[in-house]
Formats: structure tokens, C-alpha cells, sequence
């Protein structure tokens, strides 16, 4: 029976639950693009960088690391994919959330309270980034990579990741007034970190002076753990200090992000 | 809410409702010295009032007098800088969200998801409130019937018209059935048969004990709707009382309006002026502001005036409006 007993009401969703269903809600619109490109773009990926690049360095080199290069370069597309994820979600949607079609604004002259709108937003990126890195893991289960039950670890281990960067760039961008450094985040620091954080060759291979620096960016530690978990290794001490730099770096990134929400949409 | 619940001690400043307490209607808003700075400009600067349950009450004021930022903390989506403000019995600053989900806001600019099609934007609005998706759909579509949008339903919102786009903002504001609505501005762009629409709407709503704060800069408009209302003029309260005691407290009853040709003019007002209680000088008319206007406009014919046209009518609020605030702009 659907009925209550009378008087009682069904408990009220939580605010931030219904930031997050408008998310979900406009989502409606470009589902479908927005899953097959997730589901298309590790394909392609795959087949060039790892079948056809791999054969070429699998045949020249013994081994990246003791595995095939496709072994090795699937988990660390998939680290790169969900920081891309995270950047998108991040940059151009809370800018159009504040300043053009102003959903923020909208929500605010409802129950919603800032920290609801953003706790909402941020648990849509989240969700962003699980749905595409399962199609991504699905995808490398069927190259043949990430047959290990360690690999199902990959999953928060990506979305860790992807949420790394989701989070402080929200903050970076309630603070923007135009979306001219969007295209700067892009150019000088998500393509960088894509090209030598260790996606497609180990950090060992680049000039000395230059492998502290790779280190400390958050997709070498995406990169690191997803890999170990996806070839199967026993996740050590590294690995929990991989996942422990990109745990900090989204408190932070969710402490930031509160501050610039509270500046910006209250006036 | 019980009655029992409004009998008790505590109760003697709010009941929630605003029933009466103790024979008078607790104020549904209640203001005090409220003041809103913007860094150090002062855009609110310490004005107290009181709206009762029920009530239609307006703000009036010229262009950045500071309503627009009054409706804002009224609303609970600014938070005051001074002052004490209660709304619906609740404070502001601790009760935001159970103060927002009995408040309808028309914002002065409006904030629709162009993406989304006309009715989604309803739909959605009505999740925020926790208007179950079927009810919700329910009202988007009987308020999609007042709005006169129903043949848009499906359209994307982008490309509607102005006025189109201030229709569905106002249709969204009642989706919650709000106990207090606020709509600044509403009728800024709409056509003559939405305003009358929007007017039917709201006297109805006013009859079912809603309560409407509204601000605007057509002075017909707050003379049919409001009960009672403030003009704002720097951030201050200029004038506050019914649309009535208003025009008797700064206008005359009547108003001559004179056309004179070129050059009879300063003599017309020189020697018809003390007729009149007081006579303002524009560059193509002199007004002369008197309680029997048309006894002014006989005198002026019986002393050999002859304007060009001549016309006796009632005050409005405008003349009370543009005497309080100048006629000029302000800066
Ligand atoms: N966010 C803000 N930051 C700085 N100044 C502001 C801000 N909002 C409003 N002001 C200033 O406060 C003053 C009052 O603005 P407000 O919008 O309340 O006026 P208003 O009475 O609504 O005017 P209008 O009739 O033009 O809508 C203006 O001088 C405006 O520039
Ligand atoms: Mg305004």
C-alpha cells in the first residue's frame, strides 16, 4: 500500500539532495552524447595508444614496469579521463551556475542554503565521475586489463581523482568574472600533467630536475594508485599515500570552495 | 499549527502564522532600523515598518533608493547589516530555509533555466521545495493556464519574449503556495492584458489570506493594489501610509493642469499661483495643485487667461511620488 497513515508526512528530502536532482534533472538533456562519447573515448584510446602504439613499444622495450604498455597506459588514461571530467564539470557549469543562467541564484530564493547548493553540485560531479569511470574500467575489462579484484578499487580510486581537481577548481571558479582562465587551466596545466604525470611513460624517464615536479601533481598520485589497482598489486603504504595527498587535496578544495560560494552569492 | 500553541507565554511577540496574539495581527514583517551596506555605501539606511498577515504593502522609491535590496533581506537571500528584521515570526539569519519555503520571490531580474523548457523550469523550481514530482506537475501546468503559456510548455525558454520570460518568473514564484509573496518589479514589461491578468491574480490570492509585498514604478499600479505603502528615497523611508492618506498628507485634492501660450506663462503663474495651495512650473505646462480645481479654472478665465488646453484632475500618487522624490533625477 502507497498510502501513510494519516497525519504523517514523508520525511523532507535533504536540501542538498534537491541541488543535486537539478543536476540530475538537466542531465535529461545530453545524456545520451555525454555516455557514448564515455563510452567511445577509452575505446579509441585504448585501441591506438594501447594496441597499436603498445605493440610498437612492447616489441622495442621489455616491459614498462613488468607489463604490457596497454596494461600500463589503461589505468593511467583513466586517472587522466576522470581529472578531465572533473575539470569540465567544474569550470564552465559553476560559472553559468553564477553569472548566466544563474541556477545558483534560482535556488537560493528557495529552502536551499549556499552550502546546500554547493554540497549538491559537487555530489553531481561526483556521480559525473563514477558513471564515467565505470564505463572506463568496463571498457579496459574487455581490452583484457583490470581482471584482478583489486580492480574494482579503481573505481573510488578514479573518482578520488577526478574529485582532486573537481573540487578546488569550483572554488577557482566562483572567484572568476570572466572564463578567460578557464582556457589558461587548460592549456598550462591539464594538458602538462596529461602529457608527464605519468599516464603514458613512467616519471623515472624525465630529466632529473624535472621528476620531483611531476610528483608532487595530483594526477601522479591519481596515475600511481589507479594503476596499482588495476594491475592487481597490493595496494601498500604508497598507494594509501596516494589516496591520503588526494583526500587533502579535496577538504581543502571543498573548504576553498565553500568560502568563494559564501563570497560570491551572498550579498 | 494548534491553537494551543499560540496561548502560551512565549507567544506574545510571534506566532508563526501571524494569528493574532493579543488581539492585534503580529506582524508578518517586522523591521527595525534595518540597514544594508555594500562595503561602505549604505543602500539601506536604517528603516523600520511592519507588514500585517494579509496585507498588500508596497515599496516605492526612485531608481537605486534601495527597495530592491530591502525585498532581498526581506526574502532571506541577503542578510542585513544592521537593525533587526523578522519574517514570518523567524529570524532571518537562523531560519533561512523554513523562512524561504513559505516565501514566493519574483526577483527584479529574472533567473530562469534558459536551458530547460518552460514548464521543466516549473517543474524543477517545485523540487526544491519538496513538492512531490506528480503535485508539481499538477500546479506547473494550472499555472502554466494563468501565465497564458501552455501553448510554450515544451519550448526552450531562451527565445521567449521579455514579458513571455516575466510571466513564467512569477508563474514559478507561486508553485510553492506561498504565505508570503514578494515580487519585485513584476509587471516591468508586461503588456496591458498580463498586468490585468497579474492584477486578478493577486487580489485572489490577497482574498485567500496571502500576504504581497511589491515593489514598483508605476504609481497606478500601487495606488489599486497596495493597502499600505513606503516611499523610499536614498535609503530611507520618505513617506509611509494608505495610497489615500498619502495623497491627502503631500498632494491637494485636485489638480489643474494649464497649457499657455509662449510667454503668458510666468505671468499666468505669477497671478494664479496664490490661488493654488502650490504651482510647479514644467517646460510645456504649469500645475497648479488645489482642492476645487475647477473654481482655479474658472478664475483663470474670468482674468482674461486663455490656455491652450486646460484640464482638472484628481491627485495620484505620482504628484505625491514626484514631490517626495524631486521631479529630476536623482544624480
Ligand atoms: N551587490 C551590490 N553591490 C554594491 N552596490 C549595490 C549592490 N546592490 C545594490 N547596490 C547599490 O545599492 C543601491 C540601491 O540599489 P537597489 O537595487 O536596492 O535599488 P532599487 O530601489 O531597487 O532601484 P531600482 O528601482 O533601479 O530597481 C544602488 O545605489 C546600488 O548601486
Ligand atoms: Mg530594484
Amino acid at each position: 500500500m502507497l498510502t501513510r497513515p494519516a497525519g504523517t508526512r514523508r520525511r523532507p528530502r535533504p536540501l542538498w539532495v534537491r541541488s543535486l536532482g537539478y543536476w540530475a534533472f538537466q542531465y535529461k538533456r545530453t545524456w545520451r552524447s555525454s555516455l557514448t562519447s564515455s563510452f567511445l573515448y577509452p575505446v579509441l584510446y585504448l585501441a591506438a595508444m594501447g594496441v597499436g602504439l603498445g605493440t610498437l613499444v612492447d616489441h622495442h622495450v621489455h616491459s614498462v614496469g613488468g607489463v604490457s604498455y596497454l596494461s600500463f597506459v589503461g589505468p593511467g588514461v583513466l586517472a587522466a579521463t576522470a581529472m578531465q571530467v572533473g575539470t569540465n564539470e567544474s569550470t564552465y557549469p559553476v560559472m553559468g551556475a553564477i553569472k548566466w543562467i544563474r541556477t545558483y541564484l534560482a535556488m537560493l530564493a528557495t529552502p536551499l542554503r549556499v552550502i546546500d547548493v554547493l554540497v549538491g553540485h559537487l555530489a553531481w560531479m561526483v556521480l559525473r565521475l563514477v558513471l564515467t569511470s565505470a564505463i572506463f574500467l568496463a571498457v579496459l575489462a574487455a581490452f583484457g586489463v583490470a581482471r584482478s579484484p583489486e580492480a574494482v578499487l579503481a573505481l573510488p580510486a578514479a573518482v578520488l581523482g577526478g574529485t582532486a581537481f573537481a573540487a578546488p577548481i569550483t572554488a577557482f571558479s566562483a572567484t572568476q568574472e570572466k572564463d578567460a582562465n578557464f582556457s589558461v587551466i587548460y592549456r598550462f596545466v591539464l594538458i602538462p600533467l596529461f602529457l608527464f604525470s605519468g599516464t603514458f611513460f613512467p616519471v623515472t624517464r624525465l630529466p632529473g630536475w624535472l621528476q620531483p615536479v611531476a610528483e608532487v601533481t595530483p594526477l601522479y598520485h591519481a596515475v600511481a594508485l589507479c594503476r596499482t589497482l588495476v594491475l592487481g598489486q597490493a595496494p601498500g603504504w604508497p598507494a594509501l599515500g596516494h589516496a591520503a595527498y588526494l583526500v587533502a587535496l579535496t577538504v581543502v578544495g571543498v573548504a576553498a570552495a565553500t568560502r568563494a560560494f559564501r563570497r560570491r552569492l551572498v550579498v | 499549527m494548534s491553537p494551543s500553541s499560540w496561548a502560551g507565554p512565549e507567544s506574545v511577540l510571534a506566532d508563526a502564522v501571524g494569528r493574532p496574539v493579543d488581539g492585534r495581527p503580529e506582524p508578518l514583517v517586522l523591521a527595525r532600523e534595518l540597514v544594508k551596506r555594500f562595503g561602505d555605501f549604505v543602500a539601506v539606511d536604517g528603516i523600520s515598518f511592519e507588514i500585517s498577515p494579509g496585507e498588500c504593502f508596497g515599496f516605492l522609491g526612485p531608481n537605486g533608493a534601495g527597495k530592491t535590496s530591502t525585498m532581498r533581506m526581506i526574502s532571506c537571500m541577503s542578510p542585513a547589516s544592521g537593525g533587526t528584521l523578522r519574517v514570518l515570526g523567524m529570524d532571518p539569519g537562523a531560519d533561512g530555509p523554513a523562512i524561504r519555503a513559505r516565501l514566493g520571490l519574483v526577483p527584479q531580474e529574472d533567473s530562469l533555466d534558459l536551458e530547460l523548457t518552460v514548464l521543466d523550469n516549473l517543474v524543477v523550481y517545485a523540487r526544491y521545495f519538496d513538492i512531490p514530482r506528480a503535485e508539481g506537475r499538477r500546479r506547473a501546468k494550472e499555472l502554466l493556464e494563468f501565465a497564458q503559456l501552455t501553448e510554450r510548455a515544451g519550448d526552450r525558454v531562451e527565445p521567449l519574449s521579455g514579458g513571455m520570460k516575466r510571466r513564467l518568473t512569477i508563474a514559478r514564484a507561486l508553485v510553492s503556495d506561498p504565505d508570503l509573496l514578494i515580487l519585485d518589479e513584476p509587471t516591468t514589461g508586461l503588456d496591458p492584458q498580463a498586468r490585468h491578468l497579474l492584477w486578478d491574480r493577486l487580489y485572489r490570492l490577497k482574498q485567500r489570506g496571502v500576504t504581497l509585498v511589491i515593489t514598483t514604478h508605476y504609481m497606478d499600479e500601487a495606488e489599486q493594489l497596495c493597502d499600505r505603502l513606503v516611499v523610499m528615497d536614498r535609503g530611507r523611508i520618505a513617506a509611509a501610509g494608505t495610497p489615500r492618506e498619502l495623497i491627502e498628507r503631500y498632494s491637494t485634492r485636485e489638480v489643474v493642469e494649464l497649457r499657455f501660450a509662449a510667454g503668458e506663462e510666468e505671468r499666468a503663474a505669477a497671478e494664479l499661483g496664490p490661488l493654488a495651495q502650490r504651482v510647479e512650473v514644467l517646460p510645456d505646462r504649469l500645475l497648479f495643485y488645489a482642492d476645487d480645481g475647477d473654481a482655479l479654472l474658472g478664475e483663470a478665465h474670468r482674468r482674461g487667461f486663455a490656455p491652450v488646453s486646460g484640464l482638472v484632475r484628481r491627485s495620484t500618487l505620482e504628484d505625491v511620488f514626484l514631490r517626495l522624490t524631486g521631479r529630476s533625477l536623482v544624480d
